[in-house]
């Protein structure tokens, strides 16, 4: 019984994070896709619980969610940032403009 | 300075099909390789059981990352700082620096979590030795702190002296070298832990890492040169290719 | 074992949909996500052949290590090219967040 429920869980899981994957990589908007991808490795971290794997568990959540999240949304930021127009290259910086 | 450079080829819509085929393709016949895969048995977890007392952690995971597979561990340091060094040759750090007025949610709520963020990760430094946790999970929440400050505008980069900063980045492989030059010079190989210090070796280790990998992540998220007196009064920075002011 | 054939499939899944997405998608953020994605796949088949049943047994932790090492690898790398990513938009004069488009000129070029 207990083994059943397991297997449901599972299936629901990899279900989710098959979906989930799919929308990250084909989603219109890539801000969205980025927000995606922080929730995906948060499942992942599920995923990794269910496989016996604690250690990778909380290094997925802390790495893969919590930090290369925040670096996607940095990076598309900057690229926002550069596309319209608000910032060119660092030299305007290290000219005393920012 | 504009560098101009030609429109990219957009991909040909044409392709696709192929493309599609080919990853089915080799789908396949990855499936066929992991479905003959031997499931069962037992892997090495008996030999690392068998280790285990000598290897100074009651962690298996922990015992294989820090003493079995040592040389790894100290290699991904190095791969960590190294992604660092880049990042920093590449760009100035994006620090805005214009933020006179930061939300007071975010400012509180950075004030409340990243002392929090720090006790966690010294508890899992320490937990890594018997349980899971350990250096990179320490670590990465350390960075997770470093990462709310630098959202929060908080002078993270700028408060910390430069020397301490570059000195915090390089501790972690700094001290794992020295240990296994250590254990070189005392035992004949690199990273054979004399029997009567591997447990406290690891622990300084791990913490070293912990702090190193903290720093190297929130340097990361700033995304590039610290704007400090390092870089620009002794030895102004100037990109490839301009002239000196 | 179905716990282990499962994760398995999930992670060929991971790979093949990264992989489709790498040479598909024209975007180079999504190139990066696409190499993450395959990359997490990666490591749910590594840990996936390491997992054995609650009773049957210790697992394997030698692949655990390794997805460890991989991860944190794996973020250096994802960090240092999206810099890089942004130092190709900054110094080139296209756009890479609209196909081909020009950059528009900034109303107050400095120096």
């Amino acid at each position: 019984m207990t083994n059943n429920i397991l297997v449901l869980f599972d299936i629901v899981l990899i279900v989710t994070l098959l979906l989930l994957a799919w929308q990250v990589l084909a989603s219109e908007d890539i801000f969205s896709g980025v927000v995606l991808f922080i929730s995906f490795g948060l499942l992942m971290a599920l995923a990794w619980v269910r496989l016996r794997a604690p250690d990778v568990a909380l290094a997925e959540a802390a790495l893969g969610a919590g930090l290369t999240g925040p670096l996607f949304l940095s990076a598309l930021r900057r690229m926002t940032r550069i596309h319209k127009g608000e910032r060119r290259l660092d030299t305007d910086e290290e000219r005393g403009d920012g | 300075m504009k560098i101009r450079t030609k429109n990219r080829q957009k991909w040909q819509p044409s392709l696709l099909p192929l493309l599609l085929l080919f990853v089915t393709g080799l789908t396949a016949l990855l499936a066929q390789v992991i479905y003959v895969l031997p499931t069962g048995g037992s892997g090495l977890s008996g030999e690392v059981a068998q280790l285990q007392k000598q290897s100074g952690v009651s962690s298996p995971v922990t015992a294989v990352l820090m003493n079995f597979r040592g040389y790894d561990t100290l290699l991904e340091v190095m791969v960590l700082l190294l992604a660092v060094i880049g990042a920093w040759s590449l760009t100035k750090a994006p620090l805005s620096g214009k933020n006179d007025h930061p939300s007071p949610v975010l400012v509180t709520a950075v004030r409340l979590l990243a002392p929090l963020l720090c006790l966690v990760a010294m508890y899992l430094v320490w937990q890594g030795g018997h349980e899971a946790g350990g250096a990179f999970q320490g670590g990465a929440l350390l960075g997770g702190a470093g990462v709310l400050m630098l959202v929060a505008d908080l002078p993270l980069m700028q408060k910390i002296p430069a020397r301490s900063f570059r000195l915090g980045l390089l501790l972690g492989p700094i001290v794992f070298l020295a240990v296994a030059l250590f254990c070189l010079v005392m035992g004949g190989e690199l990273l054979a832990y004399p029997q009567r210090w591997v447990a406290s070796l690891l622990l300084l280790i791990e913490t070293a890492c912990a702090v190193s990998i903290g720093l190297a992540l929130a340097s990361l998220f700033a995304g590039g040169r610290p704007p400090d007196d390092l870089l620009d009064k002794e030895n102004p920075a100037v990109p490839y290719g301009e002239k000196k002011p | 074992m179905i716990a282990n054939t499962l994760y398995n499939l999930c992670g060929l899944l991971l790979f093949a949909m990264g992989l489709f997405a790498l040479f598909a998608c024209s975007h180079p953020l999504r190139k990066i996500l696409a190499v993450n994605i395959m990359s997490t796949g990666v490591f749910q088949i590594l840990v996936a052949t390491a997992y054995r049943p609650v009773g049957a047994g210790a697992i394997d932790p030698v692949p655990h290590a390794m997805v460890l090492t991989g991860i944190v690898v794996s973020v250096s790398v994802t960090a240092l090219v999206l810099v890089l990513a942004c130092r190709v938009q900054e110094t080139s004069n296209l756009s890479l967040l609209r196909k081909g488009r020009k950059i528009k000129e900034p109303k107050e070029r400095a120096g």
